[in-house]
Order: structure tokens, then sequence, then C-alpha cells
């Protein structure tokens, strides 16, 4: 069985989807005899989930209409090279 | 809008064949297309309002300048953040007098994998704290982490980039990728484990 260790070493691509059936296997392994591990496993994914969820605010529209405007000059003055 | 092909679809290699041919409306929605995310990805670098616009408008200005050395190999939302990147870093390189954690520390360790807080989450952490405190936590949070790390975490996991496209963006190995974000999600998760574990619960939750 894998240690916790190498469980953790492996986690993130776990949860990725990238690693090979035969790692996966061994990984579920460890997580249905490690409860630390799974509460590990669950807790990291809810962490990427919470992240995920949030969505970009928009622009304030000061700052917008500056860098609008820092482009249209920057537009008028010359083509791109 | 001339954003669009007739399908509708924002048509992107257009509009930059357009815009380097010096068509200030096919550059501007560009801008218009990206400048929301750019900014997303300049604050939470900088975690500081003037300085992510200072990036904002850095970046599209470079981009526009460079417009002819994108040879379209990469994605050009790819090619811009990886010059917001480099804008935000150098604001953090600036402030280096000051407390500012170092960029080029050694990160791999190894050590900063060791997890402390084992925890079930409460199912439903927003019935425990407004959407603005969820926002503030989830903020606090990112700004602790390294810039090395915080920088890798919020493009795969915020900005959604592929590993290999990060990797691009920053000018790093896919290992080197890898290896940060197992770090910045582990350091994270413990970060909000002490903020969303469910009451009454601690250690050996599951035993």
């Amino acid at each position: 069985m894998l240690t916790c260790k190498e469980f953790l070493q492996e986690l993130s691509d776990y949860l990725d989807a990238t690693v090979d059936a035969e790692l996966r296997r061994k990984l579920e392994v460890h997580i249905s005899e490690c409860p630390n591990c799974f509460v590990i496993l669950d807790t990291t994914k809810k962490t990427i989930e919470v992240y995920k969820g949030v969505q970009p605010q928009p622009i304030p529209p000061e700052v917008y209409s500056r860098l609008m405007k820092a482009v249209e000059k920057r537009l008028a003055a010359q083509k791109p090279v | 809008m001339a954003a669009t092909t007739d399908a509708g679809v924002f048509d992107e290699s257009g509009l930059l064949a357009k815009a380097r041919e010096g068509d200030p409306a096919a550059f501007s929605e560009l801008v218009n297309q990206y400048s929301r995310k750019i900014y997303r990805l300049a604050k939470h670098i900088t975690q500081n309002d003037s300085e992510a616009e200072d990036v904002l408008q850095e970046t599209f200005l470079k981009a526009f300048e460079h417009l002819g050395d994108f040879q379209g190999q990469s994605k050009f939302y790819t090619w811009i953040v990886r010059i917001a990147v480099n804008e935000s870093l150098m604001k953090l390189r600036k402030r280096k007098s000051d407390r500012t954690v170092p960029l080029d520390e050694p990160i791999d360790t190894g050590e900063d994998t060791v997890v402390r807080e084992i925890a079930v989450w409460d199912e439903n952490p927003e019935q425990q704290y407004s959407r603005e405190e969820i926002g503030q936590i989830l903020d606090e949070a990112i700004q602790s982490l390294k810039p090395a790390f915080r920088t890798v975490f919020v493009l795969r996991d915020i900005e959604e980039m592929s590993t290999e496209e990060a990797a691009e963006a920053l000018g790093i190995s896919v290992p080197a990728v890898k290896s940060r974000l197992l770090r910045a999600r582990l350091q994270l998760r413990e970060k909000l484990t002490r903020f969303f574990k469910r009451k009454g619960d601690d250690v050996f939750a599951y035993l």
C-alpha cells in the first residue's frame, strides 16, 4: 500500500485525472483505507471548487475607461511593428 | 460589433489579422474580450488595485507594440497572460525593499506539503459566512501564498489554463507547474479548513 506521503505527492494529478490506471487504483485503495487522506482529498477538491466558482468581477468603469483611453491613444500614435 | 463571425462566434484569428494591419476597432475588441480576466489575474498576483490597473494597461500596450512578434503558435490569451504575469511580478520585485516575499527562493523543499489540519468541512459554509466574507477568506488565503505558488494556482485553478499553457505562460517546466500547484492547493486547503471545518469536528473526523 502507498504511504500517506506518497499519496499526497500524487494528490494533484489524481484530482486532475492525469494519473494512469494502475496508479489510480493504488491511490483509491489508499483512500479507502486511510480516513485522513480521504478527508485531505475531499477538502482539497472542495478548495479547488470554491475558487473555481468565483466569477471575475467586472472591471470598475473608471479603470476600464482609463484602459480604453490609453489603448486608443497608443493606437492613434502608431501602428504595430 | 465586428468581433463575431456570421455564426456569432468570437473570431480571434480574424481580429488578430485585422489588428496587425492596424485596425483599431479589431484591437479594441481583443482588449474588450480579455481585459476582465487580465485585471483579475493582475489583482490576484499583485493584491493591489492600483498596481493591477497599471498591469492591465501595460499588458495591452505591450501586446499591441509586439503584435508582430506573436506568431500564433500559442493562443493569444496565453501570450497576453505571459505579459501580464511578467508585469505583475515586476511590480512585486519593485516592492522588494519592503517586507515583500522573495521571488527566487528555492521552492522544492517538500516541507510545505506537510498537512496539519485534517477536518471535514461544513456542508454549507455559506450559512455561516456571507458571500463577501467568503470572498475575503479566499482572497486572504491566496494572498498568504508565496508569489511562485500563487501565480501557478491562479493560472491553473482560477483561470483554468492547462498545465502546459500555464508552463508556457510562466516560462517554467511542466513538472515545476505541477509541483507548485500541489503545494499551493495543499496550503490553501489548510488555510480554508480553519474557516470551513464542521463545528464540533476536529482531527480524525472519519474515525
